[in-house]
C-alpha cells in the first residue's frame, strides 16, 4: 500500500471495518445489520450486571445460566442467515 | 428543576469477589467484592463477623475483579475490570484507608461493548501478567513487573485478538515459572453466519485455546487450540508447577472435564438432583480453589446451589481420575471464596451473603462420581443422581444482608413512629421476603429490669481506672439512689458507701480509685481505702449542676455560684476557685483530661439567657471568659467531645482531633461548634434538629472511640465510622437518662432509663444507614399494595417453573420417607410426631424441617408452570392473615384496590393474572383474568366476587372515577363492576407495545408503556372516549414510574436511567381550557402518535435498574424527595434544590470534583451519568459527597476556587444530607 492511500476513504473504511466489528458498508443487508444488533446487545447485557439480574429474577433462572443462554446466542441470533443469491 | 441526587444504602447485592491479602503484612485475608458501582474491602475477623473496611463508589460498572501478587511481596494488588475502557490496577492504603490508583492504561472506548476488553479478567498466577478479554475479539495480556524501587510496572498492551470469535471464559495457567499461559474458551461464528443450510451453525465447536506470553520475545502466541466440550463455559486453574498437573478443570453443562496440553481428557459427570427434569443441565456457575502446600481441592457450585468437591489423582502433571463429590448445598452465589482460617464466603446472587465455617472437608462418605466410573451409553454419558441433604461439611456463622433485588417499594408512616418506615419486597424464590427499613441504626436489647420507682438518672463506674469492666450502676430516683454491683449478675448492694437516702446529680471515679457522688447537698468522696470525705454546700444553697471528668469538678449552686475543684497530688479534691454567674446555670461540662496532662482547659456553661461561655480553667487565668456564644434556645445538655475525624485505617492512626463543643437546646435542636484548642474561641456553628424534646448529651465509646449518644424524642449516636463523623438515630424506644456500660458479657454497651426499667443495650452494625425488620415471604414478590384502613399490605407473588405447594409437599414427603428409610427404616415414630407438630403448630414443623427451601430453592418444572399466591400481611406483627394460592398455571401480576362508584361492597381488591404465560420462543398464554376480591372478616381475608377473562396479560390497574382501570397488552380499557364479571364501559387500543402502569389524577390519565414511556390521557365522561393527547418522543423501556405533578411524570428505564418528563405550560394550559380536550387536534392524527409531546426536564444515569420510585420525606417536616430503589439492593434519593444559590454551589463543586477527583476505575465521570441520554439538571451527591476523602491541600484548593472554606463546604454537604434523612 503506498503513503497515499491511506488517506483514501475507502481504505480508511476498510481499516475502521476491521477494527470495529459492526462498522457498516453500503451493501449491508438486513440480516448483518440485525445480527450485529443482537450480538451487541447480549453482550451489553451480559456486560451490565443488574440488567443481567433483571432478565434472571424475569426467567426465574440463575445468573450464571442466564449470562450463559445469552452467550449462547450470539452464535446465530437471528436464526439462519438468507440464502444468497449467486450473482 | 434541579435535583440533588444521593445513594442513601448502597447496591448490597455482589457481582464479583476476589480473595487475597490487601491490607499486607501478616497473614490475614480480605475480600475485595465489586457491588456494580462500588467497591468494598471486607474482612472475616477471627470470630467471623464480617467488618467493612472501605466501600468507595467508582462511577462506573464493575464487571469483573482479580488478584495478584508480584514474587516476594506482601501483598497483592486488584486489577478492575469495568466499562472505562481501561485497566486499572489499585492497592489498598492501609494508612489512608482508601484504594490507591497504581496503574490506569486505556485500551478502548468506555461503555460494555462487545469488543472492548473488561467482561473477563485473568491474572498469572505467579503475578507476571495479566489478560483481559472481551465477549468478543478482543485479548489484551499486560506484563507486570517491577522497577528498581521495587514499584510496580506495567507494560504496554500485547494483542492476542482472533475476529468472529466469541470468548466464554479466560483463565491464568499454573505452569511455575515457565512463559505465562492462559486459557480461553473460544466459539467461532465466522463459518455460522454464512452458511445459510444452517449446517456450520450446527457443527460450530467450541475450543478450548492456550496463550503463551514469551517474556523474552515479549509476544503473544496461540500456542494450542483443541475442540472441548460444547457446553463449556467456566475455567477454572489448577495448580502446577509442582504443587500440582497444572493445566484446567473446563466446567461444562452437566460436566468437568481436566484438560492440559498433550493429556488426554479427563471427564466426570456433575452429579443430578433426582427430582431435576430430564431436559435441564447443570451448569457450574461460581467456583472457588483451596491449596494447601501438600493438596489442593475446588469447590464448584451449580446454577441450583449444590457446591460440588473436585479432587485430582495425579502422579507429576498425569492425571488419573478426577473425582466430583457432593459437598453441601447453599443458596446459590455469584461468587464464593475459601478463607485460609477455614471460612467460606458465599456471596449470594439475591439475599444475604453468608460466611460458613468449614467443620470437615468433605471427607465423609457421599455420593461421588468419577472419570474412572464414567459410562457412556447409546443416550449419551450415564448421569449420576444425588439427594440434597442438610449442611454436613459447613456451619453457617454469619449473614450480611442484602436487599437484591428491590421488586418493589412503599414509604408510609404505617406504624406512626417519628420517621415513616420504607417497606421493600425483596429477593426471589423461596428466599423472598418484605424488609421494613427504618433510618437508624439496630439496637441489640441485652436486659430490661423493672425498678421500684421511677428513676432520673443512671450512671456506671469502673473500681479503678485500669479495670476493663464497670462495677456499679448507680441509679437516682427522686429522693434515693439504688447502687447495683455488676458481676456474673447485677445485683443490689449496700457496702458501697454511696449515699443512698439523697438523689445523686453525679456518680464517677475520680483519680486513679476513688469514687465520687455529687448529690444536692454536697459532694462525697470514697477513697479507695474506705474513706470518706464529704463537702458540705454552704448555707442553704444547693447544688444543681456538675460537670466534672476524672481530676476536675466544677459545681453550680442554686443562684449561679460555680465552685471549682481539683484534685491534688494526694488524692484530696481541693476547691481552686470560685465564680458567680449572671444568672442559674442551665448545664456544664468539662472535657475529658488530654493524655499527658494535668487538666482539661475548658470548661463550657450553658445559661437561660440563650448563650454558652467557654471558661478557662488554667491556673493562670481561672474562671475567665474566654468566649460566649449565643444560641436559639435555652442549652439543656452539654458535651465536649474530642473527634479524631483521621482517615487513618482501622488502627486509627494518631492525627490530632479536634474538640467539638455539643449543646442540646430545649426546642430540640443539637448545635455543634468547634472549639479552638488554643484559644477557647468557638467557631464553625452546625446545629440540627434531633426531636421534640431537649436532647441530652452522654459520652459514650464505640469501637474503642469517643463517641456521643443524644437522647431526645428518639436516641440518637454520633460516632466515627470510616473517618467521617456521622449522626444516626438509633431504632429505640424514648430514653431518659444513659451512660456506657461495659461488662464481661458485652464489651461496649450503654445502660439506659426509661419510664420505670433499666435497660442494658448495644448498637450494631454501625455505619448502616436503614436497619431491617425482615418477613418472609413464599415466591418472588411482585408488586403490594397498602390497604390504609386497616394498616394490612396485600402482596401478589408468583413465579415461573415451579411446583405449587402441594405437588412439593408431597415430594418432599416421599423423599424424607425415602431418607429415613435409608438412614434406619424406623419411620414410623418420626412420621407421627411429625404430623402432630404440624397440626399444632405449622411454624415449629418447619423449624424441624431439614430441607429448608431458602436453603435449597424450590424443585424446577417445566417452564409454562407457574405458582402465584394473594397475600394480605399484617405489617406490625408480621403474620399472614390470608394467603390464597393461584391454581392451574395462574400467576398474578398486578394489583389494586378499587371502589366502584356503587359502593355495594365497598373497597374491592383486583388482581391481574396470566394462566399458562410462556416467554419462549415466543410470548404466549392462555388466557388473562382479573380477579374481583372482597375484604371478609374485618380486611383479614379475601373472598373471590367473580373473575373476568381478558385477551392479554393485564400487567397494570389503576382505580378512576369510582371504575377500574386495565392495561391489557396495549389495550387501556375502562370497566365497570358487574353482577358476574367486569363490564367493558371504554377502550382505547392505541398504544404501542404494552402498557406496565397507570397513574391517574383528576381526570387525566397517565399511562406507561413498556418501552415507549409515557403517554397522557384523557377520559371524556360525556362521549365516553379515552384519548391519548400526548407522549414521548423518546422511546424508554419503562421499568418504573410514578406520579409527581399535574403535568409531570417520573420514570425509570431499563438501561439505569431516571427521568422526569413535563408538558409544558401552555400546552397544559391549552388543553384544559379547550372545551375538547384537545380531541380535535388529537382526530387529525398528525405527528405519528400525539399531537403534543412532554419534555424531559430531568435525566440522571444512576447505573443500576431501578425498579420502584415513590415521592416521600423520610424526615419529620422534611421535603419531598424521590425514593427510588434497584435491582442490586440500593436505595436513593433525589432532592429537589429550593435556591439557585445551593444549584451553583453544588454544581462548581461537582465540577472541581470531576476535575481533581475522577473515578477510581478510570470512569469519566459526566460520561457515566450521561451513559445513555446526558444528564440534565442532577447533581451527583454521591461525588460530592467525596470531598471529605480529598487530601487537605486539595481540599483547599477547592474551597478557595468556591471562595470558601472546605469546613463550610463540609457543612453544606452535612446541610443537604439531613434534609434527606
Amino acid at each position: 500500500m503506498q503513503a497515499s492511500d491511506r488517506f483514501n476513504i475507502n481504505s480508511q473504511l476498510e481499516h475502521l471495518q476491521a477494527k470495529y466489528v459492526g462498522t457498516g458498508h453500503a451493501d449491508l443487508s438486513r440480516f448483518e445489520w440485525a445480527v450485529n444488533i443482537q450480538r451487541d446487545s447480549y453482550a451489553s447485557y451480559i456486560g451490565h450486571y443488574p440488567m443481567l439480574a433483571y432478565f434472571a429474577i424475569a426467567e426465574n433462572e440463575s445468573i450464571g445460566r442466564e449470562r450463559y443462554n445469552f452467550m449462547q446466542k450470539m452464535l446465530l441470533p437471528c436464526g439462519l442467515p438468507p440464502q444468497r443469491d449467486e450473482d | 428543576m434541579y435535583l440533588y441526587s444521593l445513594t442513601l444504602q448502597r447496591a448490597t447485592g455482589v457481582v464479583c469477589a476476589t480473595i487475597g491479602s490487601f491490607v499486607g503484612g501478616g497473614k490475614s485475608q480480605e475480600i475485595v467484592v465489586g457491588r456494580g458501582k462500588t467497591l468494598d474491602l471486607l474482612r472475616p475477623d477471627e470470630n467471623g463477623k464480617i467488618q467493612t473496611l472501605h466501600s468507595v463508589e467508582v462511577f462506573g460498572a464493575i464487571r469483573s475483579l482479580a488478584q495478584f501478587r508480584l514474587t516476594g511481596s506482601q501483598k497483592d494488588y486488584v486489577v478492575v475490570g469495568s466499562d472505562s475502557g481501561r485497566i486499572v490496577i489499585l492497592e489498598y492504603s492501609r494508612e489512608r484507608n482508601c484504594f490507591d490508583k497504581v496503574h490506569q492504561e486505556t485500551f478502548g472506548k468506555s461503555g460494555c461493548r462487545r469488543i472492548v476488553p473488561g467482561q473477563y479478567l485473568a491474572v498469572d498466577p505467579k503475578g507476571r501478567a495479566v489478560m483481559i478479554a472481551a465477549c468478543e475479539k478482543q485479548k489484551l495480556v499486560y506484563v507486570l513487573n517491577r522497577d528498581t524501587a521495587a514499584r510496580l510496572t506495567i507494560s504496554s498492551p500485547l494483542e492476542a485478538h482472533k475476529s468472529h470469535t466469541v470468548t466464554y471464559s479466560v483463565v491464568g495457567v499454573d505452569c511455575g515459572f515457565d512463559n505465562p499461559v492462559f486459557a480461553a474458551i473460544e466459539l467461532d461464528y465466522s463459518e455460522a453466519d454464512r452458511d445459510a443450510s444452517g449446517q456450520a451453525a450446527a457443527e460450530a465447536q467450541k475450543h478450548l485455546t492456550f496463550y503463551e506470553l514469551d517474556l523474552g520475545l515479549n509476544h503473544v502466541s496461540r500456542k494450542w487450540s483443541e475442540p472441548v466440550d460444547n457446553g463449556a463455559n467456566l475455567l477454572v486453574t489448577v495448580p502446577g508447577g509442582g504443587d500440582g498437573p497444572s493445566g484446567v478443570l473446563v466446567c461444562a453443562e452437566n460436566f468437568i472435564i481436566f484438560r492440559n496440553q498433550g493429556h488426554p481428557e479427563v471427564r466426570a459427570v456433575i452429579p443430578r438432583r433426582a427430582d431435576l427434569p430430564a431436559e435441564r443441565g447443570v451448569l457450574i456457575v461460581s467456583a472457588a480453589t483451596h491449596r494447601q502446600k501438600s493438596m489442593f481441592f475446588f469447590l464448584l457450585q451449580t446454577e441450583y446451589g449444590d457446591i460440588f468437591k473436585v479432587t485430582l489423582e495425579h502422579e507429576g502433571d498425569r492425571v488419573s481420575e478426577l473425582k466430583i463429590k457432593y459437598f453441601d448445598t447453599v443458596p446459590v452465589t455469584s461468587a464464593i471464596c475459601v478463607l485460609r482460617a477455614g471460612f467460606l464466603f458465599a456471596a449470594s446472587e439475591f439475599g444475604n451473603h453468608m460466611l460458613y465455617q468449614f467443620k470437615a472437608i468433605g471427607d465423609g462418605e457421599d455420593v461421588e462420581s468419577s472419570s474412572a466410573t464414567l459410562m457412556e451409553t447409546e443416550e449419551g454419558f450415564q448421569p449420576v443422581f444425588f439427594q440434597p441433604r442438610p449442611l454436613r461439611n459447613l456451619l453457617k456463622i454469619e449473614h450480611m444482608e442484602s436487599l437484591m433485588p428491590i421488586m418493589d417499594m412503599r414509604v408510609v408512616n404505617l406504624f406512626e413512629e417519628e420517621t415513616p418506615q420504607i417497606f421493600t419486597l425483596c429477593g426471589r424464590g423461596p428466599r423472598s421476603s418484605l424488609r421494613i427499613l427504618r433510618p437508624g441504626l439496630a439496637v441489640s436489647e441485652m436486659a430490661v429490669s423493672q425498678l421500684p420507682g421511677i428513676p432520673n438518672a443512671v450512671w456506671t463506674v469502673k473500681k479503678n481506672v485500669n479495670d476493663e469492666f464497670d462495677a456499679y450502676i448507680v441509679v437516682s430516683f427522686a429522693n434515693a439512689t439504688l447502687v447495683l454491683s455488676i458481676g456474673e449478675t447485677v445485683e443490689e448492694v449496700s457496702n458501697s458507701k454511696f449515699l443512698d437516702t439523697t438523689p445523686s446529680l453525679a456518680v464517677s471515679l475520680l483519680g486513679d480509685d476513688s469514687l465520687m457522688q455529687v448529690h444536692p447537698s454536697g459532694i462525697r468522696h470514697i477513697r479507695e481505702d474506705g474513706r470518706v470525705n464529704e463537702w458540705k454546700t454552704p448555707g442553704k444553697k444547693t447544688i444543681v449542676k456538675v460537670g466534672l471528668n476524672r481530676l476536675q469538678v466544677v459545681i453550680a449552686l442554686s443562684g449561679g455560684e460555680l465552685i471549682y475543684f481539683e484534685m491534688d497530688m494526694t488524692g484530696q479534691l481541693m476547691e481552686v476557685d470560685k465564680h458567680e454567674m449572671p444568672g442559674d446555670v442551665a448545664c456544664l461540662d468539662i472535657a475529658p483530661v488530654p493524655e499527658g496532662r494535668q487538666r482539661s482547659r475548658f470548661l463550657a456553661v450553658g445559661s437561660y439567657d440563650n448563650t454558652i461561655r467557654i471558661l478557662s480553667l488554667d491556673p493562670d487565668d481561672c474562671m475567665h471568659v474566654l468566649s460566649v456564644q449565643s444560641v436559639s434556645s435555652p442549652p439543656e445538655s452539654l458535651l465536649l467531645l474530642e473527634v479524631r475525624a483521621s482517615t487513618g485505617g482501622d488502627d486509627g492512626a494518631a492525627h490530632p482531633g479536634s474538640v467539638f463543643l455539643n449543646a442540646g437546646l430545649q426546642n430540640g435542636v443539637l448545635f455543634r461548634t468547634v472549639v479552638d484548642m488554643v484559644t477557647g474561641q468557638l467557631s464553625d456553628p452546625r446545629s440540627r434538629f434531633l426531636g421534640l424534646r431537649a436532647p441530652k448529651l452522654f459520652s459514650t465509646v464505640v469501637r474503642g472511640r469517643q463517641a456521643m449518644l443524644c437522647l431526645s424524642s428518639r436516641p440518637w449516636l454520633g460516632y466515627i465510622h470510616q473517618g467521617h463523623f456521622l449522626l444516626t438515630p438509633l431504632s429505640y424506644e424514648t430514653l431518659e437518662y444513659a451512660a456506657s456500660f461495659s461488662s464481661d458479657q458485652c464489651a461496649e454497651g450503654v445502660v439506659a432509663v426509661a419510664g420505670d426499667a433499666l435497660r442494658v443495650f448495644t448498637i450494631e452494625r454501625l455505619g448502616e444507614t436503614f436497619n431491617e425488620t425482615v418477613i418472609p415471604l413464599r415466591y418472588t414478590p411482585r408488586k403490594f399494595v397498602l390497604l390504609t384502613k386497616r394498616k394490612y399490605l396485600a402482596i401478589i407473588e408468583s413465579d415461573q417453573g415451579a411446583f405449587t405447594a402441594d405437588e412439593r409437599e408431597t415430594a418432599r414427603k416421599e423423599c424424607l420417607a425415602a431418607a429415613r428409610m435409608n438412614e434406619n427404616g424406623n419411620t414410623n415414630n418420626r412420621d407421627q410426631k411429625e404430623n402432630g407438630a404440624r397440626a399444632d403448630n405449622e411454624e415449629e414443623a418447619e423449624e424441624e424441617d431439614p430441607f429448608p427451601d431458602e436453603q435449597y430453592g424450590y424443585p424446577k418444572a417445566e417452564s409454562d408452570k407457574w405458582v402465584s399466591c394473594i397475600r394480605i400481611l399484617d405489617p406490625r406483627i408480621g403474620n399472614t392473615t390470608c394467603l390464597l394460592e393461584l391454581q392451574e398455571n395462574e400467576a398474578a401480576f398486578s394489583i389494586c384496590t378499587v371502589n366502584f362508584h356503587d359502593k355495594e361492597y365497598g373497597t374491592l381488591l383486583a388482581v391481574g393474572t396470566a394462566k399458562g404465560l410462556n416467554f419462549w420462543p415466543k410470548r404466549c398464554l392462555t388466557s388473562g383474568f382479573i380477579h374481583i376480591y372482597k375484604f371478609v372478616e374485618e380486611g383479614k381475608s379475601l373472598e373471590l366476587v367473580h373473575k373476568t377473562q381478558v385477551e392479554e396479560v393485564p400487567l397494570a390497574l389503576c382505580q378512576f372515577q369510582g371504575r377500574l382501570l386495565a392495561g391489557i397488552g396495549p389495550v387501556l380499557r375502562l370497566y365497570d363492576l358487574g353482577k358476574r364479571k367486569l363490564l367493558r364501559k371504554c377502550e382505547n387500543k392505541l398504544f404501542p407495545r404494552t402498557i406496565v402502569s397507570i397513574h391517574t389524577y383528576r381526570d387525566r390519565i397517565y399511562i406507561g408503556d413498556i418501552q415507549e414511556s409515557f403517554h397522557y390521557c384523557k377520559y371524556r365522561r360525556d362521549e365516553n372516549q379515552l384519548y391519548i393527547f400526548a407522549d414521548d418522543s423518546v422511546p424508554r423501556w419503562l421499568t418504573a414510574s410514578h406520579h409527581i405533578d399535574f403535568d409531570t411524570m417520573a420514570g425509570a428505564d431499563k438501561f439505569g436511567n431516571v427521568y422526569f418528563v413535563r408538558l409544558p405550560q401552555d400546552v397544559s394550559d391549552e388543553i384544559e381550557e379547550d372545551p375538547t380536550g384537545g380531541k380535535i387536534k388529537w382526530e387529525q392524527g398528525k405527528l405519528n402518535g400525539a399531537p403534543n409531546k412532554v419534555e424531559e426536564i430531568v435525566q440522571f444515569h444512576v447505573g443500576d435498574v431501578v425498579t420502584c420510585l415513590q415521592k416521600a420525606s423520610l424526615i419529620p417536616g422534611g421535603g419531598d424527595c424521590i425514593i427510588f430503589g434497584t435491582v442490586m439492593g440500593s436505595l436513593g434519593a433525589l432532592l429537589a434544590f429550593t435556591s439557585r444559590e445551593d444549584v451553583d454551589f453544588f454544581s462548581h463543586l461537582e465540577m472541581h470534583m470531576r476535575q481533581e477527583h475522577p473515578p477510581l476505575c478510570g470512569r469519566d465521570h459526566m460520561a457515566f451519568r450521561s451513559a445513555y441520554f446526558p444528564v440534565k439538571d442532577v447533581i451527583d451527591g454521591d461525588l460530592c459527597e467525596q470531598f471529605p476523602a480529598l487530601p487537605p491541600d486539595l481540599q483547599r484548593k477547592i474551597a478557595d476556587e468556591l471562595d470558601r472554606t472546605p469546613g463550610e463546604i463540609l457543612k453544606k454537604l452535612e446541610d443537604i444530607r439531613n434534609k434527606i434523612i
